[in-house]
């Protein structure tokens, strides 16, 4: 027993120091950044989280949730800037001056995958309505985020352009996860998403899905940065969120934004975009 | 299959070059575990020798509600923990939300129950005359305790055991509160499921199987401890 008692106590004795040694963090020189899966799932946030850390000297406390998630922290003053896809809720968001400024960063494309065999013989259609009136007809399952991310804002938008509500539906499926879970399900139940290009291409090679649909001008998949309005609530870190939001439409970040993936994936997965007007790429 | 092997390969790797990012995963698990479950032990086993020995109204409803908390869904405690420390929320002078800090209280909350119950468990199983015994042969209040706990210290390494298992293993709190950032508040678990959600399968079963083996060994020493004891 007496060794026991030794044992605990050293156990008890280097838990408590451990106590003093969990890494702590000034509060003034962090950020909280609320933003959609694709970009931590995609790897673009791994490749520009440092650059901007060395860079400022703020500690990046990045959140990766969907965009109406992100958006509900920003409105309730929990984050301190945005990176997000969902452009009309954005609109909202700004409209009812939860957000000091928005700013253009960078675009890709959504495309509609399924199984190579296409049951639902959507290969080549040239609109995203088509396609879902398509799979919609032949009754084959379709996975969808369900989750109010941008992805699922973007396809429930195009829902509505095709005239139908999938809800309800035997072949419609929601999953409430990520963009990455969410494919893996379409994966493995031989169904068709909505998904961004970006998620699509990290995962490829472990996913028996092929892009079936793209190209359409509907597909468009444009992410801004937003401030969060110290105004509304004080305790965002306006500076800190300004730092960031300044870092991510520099010259610099650009440029490493247009070449990440390349090396990868043969193509870049985003299109930096900052300083351009939205109508040019047909918003 | 092809995919647990890369993962075990993977992990042979990580462990072999002693990857920098594993193993600050580890230790951080390691470390938010530890003290999550020390400062339930703590808890658990003052409050359940205290419940156990006090005659109070309500005494069988109280256990009755730490039985019930023994299963509490590490997302709930994480929802109810995030609430609490939003900027705005109740707690928010603390300042700790998406840290380490914020993890141990989550853990210890779900840890706390688990240690109570089983201390509660242990103590009453105990033959109901041994307290009279003891107290009849000189014993002051405290060593009477001091003899309990001694009695019951098998039941009570496996309930240490079992708070523990249950944080180390848990993601739906950690994930919450912590928020899963690099180098800061990512543990086994939260890495796990990233991974898997980046398609990085092999990393994914990489991290799994060394949560795996960091548990089989604590858990290895604890039984050796118990076993031990079980001999004398």
């Amino acid at each position: 027993m007496k060794r026991v008692m030794q044992t605990l106590f050293a156990v008890a004795l280097s838990l408590v120091m451990m106590l003093g040694s969990l890494p702590a963090v000034a509060s003034t020189k962090t950020i909280i950044l609320a933003t959609t899966t694709s970009t931590q799932d995609s790897g673009l946030l791994d490749a520009l989280i440092p650059l901007f850390e060395k860079e400022s000297h703020y500690f990046v406390k990045t959140i990766a949730v969907g965009s109406g998630q992100a958006m509900a922290m920003g409105k309730k003053g929990e984050a301190d800037v945005l990176l997000v896809h969902s452009p009309d809720a954005e609109k909202k968001f700004m409209q009812d001056s939860y957000g000091s400024s928005r700013k253009l960063v960078m675009h890709n494309d959504f495309i509609i995958v399924g199984p190579a065999l296409d049951p639902a013989g959507i290969k080549g259609v040239k609109t995203s309505a088509e396609a879902f009136k398509k799979i919609a007809a032949s009754g084959k399952l379709f996975i969808s985020r369900g989750d109010n991310s941008g992805t699922h804002a973007k396809e429930k938008l195009l829902w509505k352009a095709a005239g139908l509500t999938p809800e309800g539906n035997k072949w419609f499926q929601q999953t409430g996860l990520g963009m990455g879970q969410t494919l893996n399900v379409a994966a493995e139940k031989k169904a068709y998403t909505l998904t961004d290009r970006a998620t699509y291409l990290a995962l490829k090679k472990n996913l028996n899905l092929s892009v079936l649909v793209e190209g359409d001008a509907r597909l468009l998949n444009v992410y801004h940065v937003i401030e969060v309005n110290a105004a509304k609530w004080p305790k965002v870190n306006s500076a800190g969120g300004k730092a960031f939001s300044d870092f991510m439409v520099s010259g610099k970040t650009q440029a490493v934004i247009g070449s990440f993936g390349v090396d990868k994936y043969g193509s870049p997965l985003f299109f930096p975009d900052a300083g351009k007007r939205p109508e040019s790429l047909g918003l | 299959m092809e995919l647990v092997f890369d993962g075990i390969v993977t992990a042979w790797q990580l462990l072999i070059s002693l990857d920098q990012e594993l193993l600050a995963v580890t230790i951080l698990s390691l470390k938010v575990s530890g003290l999550a479950t020390f400062i339930s032990v703590l808890i658990g086993i003052l409050g359940g020798t205290c419940t156990v020995l006090a005659e109070f109204p309500g005494k069988r409803l109280l256990i009755s509600l730490v039985n019930t908390s023994m299963g509490l869904p590490p997302v709930v405690v994480g929802l109810f923990v995030t609430i609490m420390l939003w900027r705005n929320g109740p707690l928010n002078m603390l300042d700790i939300l998406y840290t380490p800090t914020a993890m141990v209280i989550a853990q210890t909350i779900i840890a706390t129950p688990i240690v109570t119950g089983i201390t509660i468990a242990s103590l009453q199983s105990l033959p109901s005359n041994m307290k009279l015994q003891i107290l009849a042969l000189g014993a002051s209040r405290i060593q009477m305790v001091w003899i309990l706990i001694k009695e019951a210290r098998l039941a009570l390494l496996a309930g240490i055991m079992a708070g523990f298992g249950g944080v180390i293993s848990e993601v739906g709190a950690s994930i919450m509160v912590g928020g899963n950032i690099k180098g800061y508040t990512r543990v086994l678990t939260t890495a796990t499921v990233m991974e898997t959600s980046m398609g990085n399968f092999d990393k994914a079963i990489a991290f799994g199987l060394v949560l795996l083996l960091v548990c089989f060994i604590i858990n290895y020493f604890l039984t050796r401890v118990q076993q031990k004891e079980r001999l004398r």
